[in-house]
Order: structure tokens, then C-alpha cells, then sequence
């Protein structure tokens, strides 16, 4: 479905991806795992087009996209859930539904999407008609989530859905991401929880300084020692 | 003329000049809102609608103010002057924003900003080397009617300027509020990068917001006819900084902000010209705007916006 094919990208001088190869199958949990500055945020910003990639090709559905605007993404499928939830702090979360949807243009399928939204966020249908910076975290980010649901999306792409939720709002979200996951929408997720991130994900990549240095299904990097070290935070003792 | 009755006149007055302030300043809310950019080219961008409106009036066979129309003439003339010169500067914006602005758009620093003084240089001279130095007497084909309120007089060009002010800022009102485009302008304003990734064109947005506050300077730049009954190459400086004091007075980035600000400097010049002296007038008006700048940077209705890194 997403396919980066020897990509690299630079900010200036700064070599930031290194030939990276990602697979995103149909229906998948990919996740991405990585420390800071490892360039899982560069990796977002190449799928949604606001870095272009020096070299190597992002293909979605058999297609080049890396030359398309952004907005020529969104409307083949790929949907974003920001860091930080990035919401539009000053409009309503019913507003911010509807940017979800800019792309497309509003009619019954847009009604349809926001029941189908509001189904799996009975929370952010009470919270209609609030002005979104007034939610608590948790509830930004369900709005975050229902607010790329309603571009229709074949893919949506997460990064760090989890940061500075609580325990309880962490695991709601991981949750919801095999509920949307199930119901065929394809999703690839940036996560500093590995652990989280492993227990839901089908496949997994770890990047490091720009390099993809391990790849593999979920199952077999949540056994791989170094990772275990490197993130499960579990010391290893030899 | 009883005290109260002066009051009230200078409030009229003040009113009107507000009306003209508050629609300049949603030019420099609209833009900064989404650029962070002041762009002072719209000093003169309202200075060229005011001698648009003025050539597209001597078209219809109008000049000074020996003719004067009623009825459907005279809401056809109007109409369509006020039309002509809206759509004109809301393209000279665009114009402007395309061929200038647009290039330096990833600039960092206060580049933007100074070309936009130097486009305003450019429109003042050609202004004043095709048309002129002298004062244009402006036409001006409303009847002398007038209303006694109070002990006070009210002209039909008055309510005209209120009335029409009113429509259009109700009209921006509805189309930031409501409209599809209107949502993204806000959206962009309040964090561009997520709006872009949502699907908005940003290009879109900012010759929307240039092409808006561009056309309500035009009408601005009208009514400065209609009211003072002339026009000159030189208005733009004056007005333009008043206005820019209401935007900022107002909390530059917000349109309601942007409408109070106006019609609040609009009314301290009147009665500070009645009550202190006309010639402190700007005296008092740039000294609030030090205030501002000072104690309170986010203006009455706005907020600071995060500096975009």
C-alpha cells in the first residue's frame, strides 16, 4: 500500500534518512520505533509531503506521490494524526471534523462519516461544540484520531499517539487503533511506547540516526534482545 | 450647540472615521493572522481605491458635486463604484501578494515586511507622478440630506458609510465564520502546518485573505471620498497608520478585534479633536498604540500567536 523505496532526505546540510525502505501492507499495524532525533518525524512529514525526499520514491497504491502537494495525498487516502494532537485550538471540535474533511467535498458521506466517528467516540459527540484547546488530552487526542477518520482514509499515519496521556487514556487509544485497523484502514505508527506499540502492531522498523537497523514482525522484535534493552526498558543481564 | 448635543456630533463623526479605520485594519488582521506579516503596502492600497472609486464615479459623468442623484440612479452609481473599486484592489492585493510577496514567502526575517514598504513607495509614486500632486476634488452625487438627532445633524453619507460598513463586515463575518475557505483561513491562522496536512492550500488561503482585506480598503478608500469630498496621493499614510493602531488596539489577528479597534481610534480622534486639540489628535492616537505595544501586546480581543520558528 506505502512503499519507501531508498529514500533520503535532507534539512541543508543534514542528512536526516538514509536510504530507508518501508513496507506497508493492506490492513497492517506498522509501527516505527526509534529515539529522538532518529528521524521518525522526517518519515511522517515524507509521507504527507511537507519534506520532499532528495532521492528514493514514496509510493502509495503502485503510485509515485513524492512530488504530489499534501493536499493531493490527503485526497488519495493518507490521513495524518499529528504530534501533539495538533488540533485547531481556537474552533470547535465539530469544526475541526470538518477540516478533517477538507479535502472532500461535504455531502450525506460526510454525515455518514461523523456518525460512524461519533460511534466509536461517544465522547467527542458530547463534546461537539466545545472549543477544542478546552479538552483535556485524552479527549485531543480522540478528536485528533476521529478528526483523520473523516478524511476516509486507506491509511493513517500516527505520530506518537500516546505522548503525555495517561496510562488509562494510553491503552483506550491502542484500542481504538485495532478497532479503526479492523475495520480496513491501514495504519503506521511513530511510537516512543514500544511496548504499547509492539503488543498492537502486525510489523515493525527501528531507525536509528536515519537508518533502518531492524525490521521484522512484531512478535519477533518483542523477543529481540537488543530491544528489549534499547526499548522495552528492560536491563539485560549477562 | 449644547454640550451634549457636541458630544454626540463628535461621536457621529467619530463613527464615520471609525467605519473607514475598521475596514483597513481587517486588511492587516486578515494577512497578519495568517502570514505574521505586516504588509504595508495596504496604506496605499487604500489610497488607489479612493482615486479607483474616483475614476469609475467621473465615468458615470460624475464630478465635484454639482450633480446629484436619487433613487435608482444613485444606488446604481454607488453600487457599481463600490463594486468596481472592491474587485480592483481586492486583485492589486493579489497582485501584490503573487508577484512580490509569494517569492519571499520562506524568507526568514523582516524581508517581506520591507518589501511590502517598498511596494507601498511604488504605488504612492506612480499615484503622484500619473495623477498628480494636487488635491482631487472627489465626486460626490449624494443629496444633502440631514437628520437632527439630539441637537446633533446626521448626513445621508454618514448612515450610507455605516450602513455599508456594517454589511461588509458582517458579510467577512460570515464567510470567516461559516464558509469552507473561511474555516481553513482560520484554521491556517491557529497552526498552518496541521492545516496544510488536513488539505488545505495555503496559497489559496493567503490570496483569499489578501483579495478580502484588499477589496474592504477599496471600499474604505471610497468612503474617504465620499466623506471629506476630495482625494489625494497622500492619504494613505495617515489613515494607514490609524488604522494599523486599531488593529493592533483591537489584537492584530482578530477580525472582531480589528472592527472595535477601528470605531474606538475612529472615535478618540473625533473627541480628542473637540475636547484637546485636533492638532494632538495623532498625538493621543500613536501614543496608545505605545501603550498597547507595551502593557498589553495581544490587543483587547486577540492572542499572542506563538512565533513561528
Amino acid at each position: 500500500m506505502l512503499e519507501f523505496r531508498d529514500i533520503d532526505t535532507h534539512y541543508g546540510d543534514l542528512h536526516v534518512l538514509k536510504k530507508v525502505n518501508y513496507t506497508i501492507g493492506k490492513g497492517e499495524i506498522v509501527c516505527l520505533l526509534g529515539g529522538n532525533a532518529s528521524g521518525k518525524s522526517t518519515t511522517m512529514k515524507t509521507i504527507m509531503g511537507v519534506v520532499r525526499p532528495t532521492a528514493g520514491s514514496v509510493v502509495f497504491e503502485g503510485e509515485a506521490i513524492e512530488r504530489l502537494p499534501t493536499a493531493e495525498r490527503v485526497r488519495r487516502g493518507i490521513a495524518p494524526v499529528l504530534e501533539a494532537r495538533r488540533l485547531f485550538p481556537r474552533m470547535t471540535v465539530y469544526e475541526n471534523l470538518e477540516m478533517g474533511a477538507y479535502t472532500r467535498t461535504l455531502g450525506p458521506g460526510f454525515q455518514e462519516d461523523l456518525e460512524r466517528a461519533y460511534q466509536l467516540f461517544p465522547r467527542v459527540k458530547e463534546r461537539r461544540n466545545q472549543i477544542a484547546g478546552t479538552l483535556s488530552g485524552g479527549e485531543q487526542q480522540m478528536v485528533a484520531i476521529a478528526r483523520a477518520l473523516m478524511a476516509r482514509p486507506r491509511l493513517i499515519c500516527m505520530d506518537e499517539p500516546s505522548m503525555g496521556l495517561s496510562p488509562r487514556f494510553v491503552e483506550q487509544v491502542f484500542d481504538i487503533i485495532q478497532m479503526i485497523n479492523r475495520q480496513g484502514t491501514a495504519i503506521f505508527v511513530v511510537e516512543q511506547n514500544a511496548n504499547m506499540a509492539l503488543s498492537i502492531a502486525h510489523r515493525a522498523y527501528v531507525l536509528q540516526t536515519g537508518q533502518v537497523v531492524l525490521s521484522g514482525s512484531a512478535e519477533e522484535l518483542r523477543h529481540n534482545p537488543q530491544i528489549r534493552e534499547a526499548y522495552l526498558g528492560e536491563l539485560l543481564i549477562t | 450647540m449644547t454640550p451634549s448635543a457636541l458630544f454626540l456630533q463628535q461621536v457621529i463623526n467619530g463613527l464615520s472615521l471609525g467605519a473607514m479605520y475598521s475596514l483597513l485594519a481587517l486588511g492587516f488582521t486578515l494577512v497578519y493572522g495568517i502570514l505574521e506579516l505586516i504588509n504595508f503596502s495596504h496604506f496605499n492600497v487604500f489610497m488607489v481605491g479612493s482615486f479607483i472609486a474616483m475614476w469609475v464615479l467621473q465615468f458615470f459623468g460624475l464630478s465635484g458635486q454639482q450633480v446629484i442623484l436619487t433613487g435608482w440612479p444613485l444606488l446604481g452609481v454607488l453600487g457599481a463604484a463600490l463594486l468596481i473599486t472592491m474587485l480592483a484592489t481586492g486583485l492589486l492585493g493579489v497582485g501584490i501578494e503573487r508577484f512580490s510577496l509569494r517569492p519571499l514567502r520562506n524568507v526568514p526575517g523582516p524581508v517581506a515586511m520591507i518589501t511590502t514598504i517598498g511596494i507601498s513607495y511604488i504605488l504612492f509614486n506612480v499615484i503622484l507622478l500619473t495623477v498628480g500632486a494636487e488635491t482631487k476634488n472627489f465626486p460626490n452625487p449624494l443629496p444633502m440630506v440631514k437628520w437632527h438627532v439630539g441637537g446633533a445633524v446626521v448626513e445621508l453619507r454618514e448612515v450610507l458609510i455605516w450602513a455599508i460598513s456594517l454589511v461588509l463586515m458582517l458579510l467577512l463575518q460570515f464567510f470567516v465564520q461559516r464558509s469552507r475557505l473561511g474555516k481553513a483561513m482560520r484554521a491556517t491562522a491557529q497552526d498552518p502546518e496541521a492545516a496544510r496536512m488536513m488539505g488545505v492550500e495555503v496559497d489559496r488561503v493567503v490570496i483569499t485573505a489578501f483579495f478580502l482585506g484588499s477589496a474592504l480598503a477599496g471600499a474604505g478608500g471610497m468612503f474617504f471620498g465620499l466623506y471629506y469630498n476630495f482625494t489625494s496621493f497622500l492619504i494613505g499614510y495617515t489613515a494607514g497608520l490609524r488604522a494599523f493602531t486599531a488593529a493592533v488596539l483591537g489584537g492584530i489577528g482578530s477580525v472582531p478585534g480589528a472592527m472595535v479597534g477601528g470605531v474606538m481610534i475612529g472615535l478618540i480622534e473625533s473627541l480628542s479633536g473637540q475636547y484637546i486639540a485636533v492638532r494632538w489628535s495623532d498625538v493621543i492616537i500613536f501614543s496608545i498604540l505605545v501603550l498597547i505595544l507595551v502593557f498589553r501586546p495581544a490587543g483587547l480581543f486577540g492572542r499572542l500567536a506563538p512565533t513561528k520558528s
